[in-house]
């Protein structure tokens, strides 16, 4: 598969894009009040405290809306793949943009239960999801 | 509802349009400025004020390739404002801010462009780099890692989600695009000019679904210039006169394509009313953001054609948008036949239609008032135009 387009790291953003190193997925969260804060940011949209921190997240889901892709955008890029938006257990308010891979990827469906995984390049480890098992089709 | 001190719509020019066209994009600009001033009836040297969307992003340049310092030095505008910018809301935001400014009495008469390069940047990509330093930052950190290149596929986010949510079919949406090519077989100046059928439609390759290649516009070469001028220079124009009736903007918190559930036409079409004595029924036609067909469905429930939901059940047959039916829209084909002219087109095409200009596209009744609306995602704004 293609190269993926690397954000740029800022002291802000780098626990998410580094958190994969050791298999966790962390997102934002204001201390004081619990609201989730993706993308991170330093202060809480909320309450207003800056008191925000990463915080572990179970990495499990729901697809909240998927697209398969079927144009190869750029020289090296593998289609078809899925691009979905996942809604984390636990996590109001934040959908992750991600790409759902392994078995039976392409044939994922709104609703489908989902997995973190990671894929690792370049010190970036980017999340992605695969569907849970009872889900596979 | 008239307002006499609402600034006008006093001329409207467009260059050629293409897939790729050979001249540069700061002369196709100049091509749309000549055409603009001759439809009003003014010279460069009654222009006091330029405006544009985004400026020139050099991070982007197929997408933003002329600033407005590009035309002030060519043309040696003798200007009392000028703006810029891409932290707005949306394309008409270069209109928008233009109202604004020609209210607050800054400037009279203010050429207001957008240039797109998009044709060129993919047959000479050495012209157009993309530039990232140290990777993606902003908006799109979060989306590009993803292979998610283009609007296709967050637009298609929502698009399945809708369908998922009401039901909404292919067959329902591929209205828009049958619409639109039936349209463009009209216009002179559209890229496509064969009408497609829903057996066309329904065996097009997917670009991402559930969106088709009929969904989506085409990445073109275009400039298209808008002069909005004082409420009180109406009378020594040469051409009839567009009221601005209202103009509106709306963004729920969130400037990201992915977080939002609901994008921000809904809240733009909320306030556009608001801002307006007209509601839907009072509007003839409408010129609706066809980048991708799915958007246009958004403006439909938005601005409160049918309920949110019914977007699809609306479309159904295709009769009501039809340039025949109850409410006409992309009457010169829209973006998917008529080229991306990133929502500026649709502006010319509301003027010259209320004006009784269109030519080959002209709908055969009397109309008085134009709604469009352009963006997608967090882009959003919308314009009604009146003829008094």
């Amino acid at each position: 598969m293609a190269t993926r387009p690397r954000p740029r790291l800022t002291p802000l953003n780098r626990f998410y894009w580094e958190a994969g190193r050791e298999g966790v997925l962390k997102i934002m969260q204001c201390r004081e009040c619990g609201t989730w804060i993706h993308p991170a940011a330093p202060i809480c949209p909320s309450c207003l405290s800056e008191n925000v921190a990463p915080q572990p997240v179970e990495g499990t889901g729901g697809i909240y809306s998927i697209t398969v892709n079927y144009q190869a955008w750029a020289p090296g890029l593998d289609v078809p793949y899925a691009i979905a938006r996942v809604a984390l257990d636990g996590v109001d308010g934040v959908l992750l943009t991600t790409n759902i891979v392994g078995d039976g990827a392409v044939e994922a469906a709104i609703g489908d239960r989902v997995q973190v995984c990671f894929e690792e390049q370049d010190g970036i480890w980017f999340p992605l999801f695969t569907r849970a098992q009872e889900d596979k089709r | 509802m008239s307002n006499k001190s609402d600034p006008v719509i006093s001329g409207v020019g467009q260059s050629a349009v293409g897939k790729f066209v050979d001249r540069s994009p700061l002369l196709l600009t100049i091509d749309a400025i000549k055409e603009a001033l001759d439809d009003a009836g003014l010279t460069l040297a009654d222009i006091d004020g330029v405006s544009t969307w985004p400026g020139r992003v050099e991070t982007m340049l197929e997408m933003a390739p002329v600033g407005c310092d590009d035309v002030i030095e060519a043309l040696r505008l003798n200007v009392t404002w000028y703006n810029g910018a891409y932290e707005t809301a949306a394309q008409y935001s270069a209109i928008g801010d233009a109202v604004a400014a020609v209210r607050a009495g800054w400037a009279r008469h203010v050429i207001a462009f957008r240039t797109i390069s998009q044709g060129s940047a993919r047959k000479k990509p050495e012209e157009f780099p993309s530039v990232h330093p140290k990777g993606i930052a902003g908006v799109m950190a979060n989306t590009l890692p993803y292979h998610a290149y283009s609007a296709a596929n967050w637009v298609a986010q929502y698009a399945s989600r809708h369908f998922h949510d009401y039901g909404t079919t292919r067959e329902q949406l591929g209205q828009i695009a049958i619409n639109a090519r039936r349209n463009g077989a009209l216009n002179p100046k559209a890229i496509f000019r064969e009408p497609i059928t829903m057996d066309d439609y329904l065996a097009a390759r997917m670009i991402s679904s559930p969106l088709c290649l009929y969904d989506c516009d085409t990445l073109s070469d275009a400039s298209t210039v808008v002069i909005v001028s004082a409420a009180d220079t109406a009378r020594d124009l040469r051409n009839i006169p567009i009221r601005i009736d209202a103009v509106a903007q709306a963004l729920p918190g969130r400037y990201t394509w992915d977080q939002p559930v609901e994008p921000a036409c809904y809240p733009t079409a909320r306030r556009l009313w608001e801002l307006s004595d007209y509601s839907i029924k009072d509007v003839d036609i409408g010129q609706l953001y066809d980048g991708f067909s799915f958007l246009t469905l958004q403006w439909i429930e938005a601005l409160g054609l049918c309920p949110i939901g019914e977007g699809g059940r609306y479309l159904e047959g295709g009769h009501r948008i039809a340039r025949d039916g109850e409410f006409p829209i992309n009457t010169n084909g829209g973006q998917i036949a008529a080229g991306r002219t990133h929502a500026f087109g649709y502006v010319r095409e509301a003027v010259r239609q209320l004006r009784g200009q269109a030519g080959e596209t002209q709908v055969d009744r009397d109309m008085k008032v134009c709604v469009t609306g352009a963006g997608g995602g967090p882009l959003s704004m919308a314009m009604l135009l009146a003829r008094d």
